[in-house]
């Protein structure tokens, strides 16, 4: 009796922490199908309305397919440029090699308020010294995104790299393969699912920012994050509900679609 | 002709010399192993060979071509890595085909040496499986057929078998030997285990620190060490101290005149390398002919089908002597160790 105790204790408290990670996700989900005119509680009925009027207003959908559009490039770009970085961090010994490994993670612990304006002082410099116009334009943004993106398929690809037997590199070599048959033909299929879960981690991190697009957005446009704000300045009812879960709906099958093709819990 | 020539080859990390300079030659169709403890650059040599590790100087000849700046890809070498390095992903046919298609050799003709490759090693109802559905055993095999089917030069083996358990040693053991031999495949073989060593090779080239000790075949090695770490490297328990005197005559430390090899160019302060059981105890002094000198039985440990004694003599050495299980020695007991003038080899005083 006295025994199980603690481990009864352990399961009610590990139970606790699950419910209070999924309980806002489950109530946000079930909000979005009230009836009533504001967000309040009990639910008077439930209504599919709420989809509907989130879909006829210009902002949610052109922000939607902004940011749809910024995360897709932001995972993209941050392969391009996050795998030959992991390459070269993993496999050579050069001076300054944790300095440039922490300068390419760096965005991740800079508070992307702070982060975005420094972004945004920059890009006006920039204009100022060249006239040319990054601020506000589209080119502008994504690269900001990719910003967001990279340390993540940094982190998770230099690990997944670390993680390689690195005698299989040598085994292609001696049966003939050079290096870069070798990176195609060994190295790239071993690290598959790291760099499925990095792209999809990338996507994820671009799309859900708000901090960065704010400041760099530009004037006419809008990302589905910002939008949602700027509706909950004026608005409280369940438009945002129902926003808020296709988002949750649209993450959780990226998920499950990577999951089938990487086991994510093997890139780690 | 592929027989493997170094010629003053040596690998210094920095100030750090892993590999001294060495020569050696490998005749074709010989089984080389590189014998040594962990670190003493047997397996650096090895991949120096293989053309994983630059040398630092010095040259590598294989059948007459100098090899020393090709990469590994251009050396057409079969090497197989302690951790059998198999392509995770890829099925065990596939592996196999891998340095086939480097080759760009046609499907049909890849097709059927993979076959023949895999069947030479009892894999073939396993080809569609991947890595990690193998057993140890199984993997090594892959990797030695996935070696074999490019018809290398020379085959490398870097502790083929550390990763087994005792049975499927043996047996693997067997069949790498059988296959070099059936194969006439100049081969080395690294391995610290002197057994593994003794049964599978040709010639030793026993290594420490960086240095070749010294290179014979199994019998030499195994009867006639060379220096003091061969000889406790091979299993002689015993280093005694012994003055030589020569024409075969010495003097232990308790003054004991004892009859030792008459070829030995060692004089002077010289160690009597002796196997425990090479040597025996007594209640009484046993005839002249056979070396002698009295002792006192310290501790003994019961073995089962032996027993092992530490004895002392009265100058402070201690020995280890090997009796039979029912011998009646008891600690305490002033007893005679004796030995063969001729089980006991001369080496240079020197660390062990």
């Amino acid at each position: 009796m006295n025994a199980t105790a603690p481990a009864t204790f352990y399961r009610v408290f590990a139970l606790a922490v699950l419910g209070f990670i999924v309980m806002p996700l489950a109530v946000i989900v079930w909000v979005s199908f009230f009836s009533n005119k504001i967000l309040s509680f009990p639910p008077a009925g439930y209504t599919l309305d709420w989809y509907t009027r989130a879909w006829e207003r210009p902002e949610f959908r052109e922000g939607l397919f902004l940011s749809l559009q910024t995360a897709l490039f932001a995972s993209l770009s941050s392969l391009a440029i996050g795998v030959p970085a992991s390459l070269a961090l993993t496999r050579y010994k050069f001076a300054g090699r944790d300095i440039v490994t922490n300068i390419l993670l760096s965005p991740m612990v800079v508070p992307g308020i702070v982060g975005g304006a420094a972004m945004y002082i920059f890009y006006i410099e920039f204009e100022v010294a060249t006239e040319v116009q990054v601020a506000g334009t589209l080119p502008g943004l994504f690269a900001a995104h990719l910003l967001v993106a990279l340390p993540w398929t940094i982190r998770l690809v230099t690990a997944s790299l670390i993680g390689i037997d690195h005698s299989i590199s040598e085994a292609a070599a001696s049966l003939g393969a050079g290096p870069v048959t070798i990176f195609f033909r060994v190295v790239l299929p071993v690290i598959k699912p790291a760099l499925i879960a990095s792209a999809l981690f990338a996507f994820v991190a671009s799309f859900i920012d708000l901090e960065k697009s704010l400041f760099l957005v530009g004037p006419g446009r809008t990302t589905l994050q910002i939008a949602i704000v700027s509706y909950l300045e004026w608005n409280l009812d369940s438009t945002i509900a129902a926003v808020a879960t296709v988002q949750i709906a649209i993450i959780a099958v990226l998920l499950l679609i990577t999951n089938r093709y990487a086991q994510l819990n093997r890139a780690f | 002709m592929s027989e493997i020539v170094l010629s003053d080859v040596c690998k210094h990390y920095g100030e750090v010399v892993a590999v001294q300079s060495t020569s050696l030659r490998i005749g074709e169709g010989e089984l080389v192993t590189f014998l040594g403890p962990s670190g003493c650059g047997k397996t650096t040599t090895l991949r120096m060979i293989g053309g994983f590790v630059d040398v630092t100087a010095g040259r590598i000849l294989v059948g007459g071509t100098d090899v020393t700046r090709l990469p590994p890809a251009k050396r057409n070498m079969g090497f197989v890595f302690q951790n059998y390095a198999l392509f995770p992903h890829m099925t065990v046919a596939e592996n196999v085909a891998f340095g086939l298609e480097m080759r760009k050799i046609g499907k049909a003709e890849i097709a059927d040496r993979v076959k023949t490759a895999l069947s030479r090693v009892r894999l073939a109802h396993l080809a569609d499986r991947l890595p990690k559905q193998l057993s140890g055993g199984q993997q090594q095999r892959v990797a030695l057929a996935r070696a074999l089917v490019i018809e290398p030069t020379v085959l490398l083996l870097d502790e083929p078998l550390s990763n087994l358990d005792a049975k499927l040693r043996q047996e693997m053991k067997t069949e790498i030997r059988l296959l070099q031999k059936s194969l006439a495949l100049t081969t080395i073989f690294v391995t610290h285990d002197q057994d593994e060593a003794l049964s599978v090779s040709d010639r030793l080239v026993v290594m420490s620190a960086g240095k070749v000790e010294q290179i014979g075949t199994p019998r030499d090695v195994f009867e006639r060490p060379a220096s003091a770490f061969v000889a406790d490297f091979m299993g002689f328990t015993n280093l005694v101290p012994v003055k030589v005197e020569g024409h075969g005559r010495g003097q232990l430390r308790n003054g004991m005149a004892i009859a030792i090899d008459k070829e030995s160019p060692i004089r002077g302060e010289g160690l009597l390398a002796l196997r425990a059981e090479h040597m025996s105890l007594s209640s009484k002094p046993v005839s002249s002919d056979v070396n002698t000198t009295e002792a006192t039985i310290e501790a003994l440990t019961y073995r089962g089908s032996f027993v092992d004694y530490l004895v002392r003599l009265d100058d402070e050495t201690r020995l280890q002597v090997r009796g039979e299980a029912q011998s009646p020695f008891a600690p305490g007991q002033r007893t005679f160790v004796a030995w063969q003038p001729d089980a006991g080899t001369l080496v240079a005083a020197g660390q062990a």
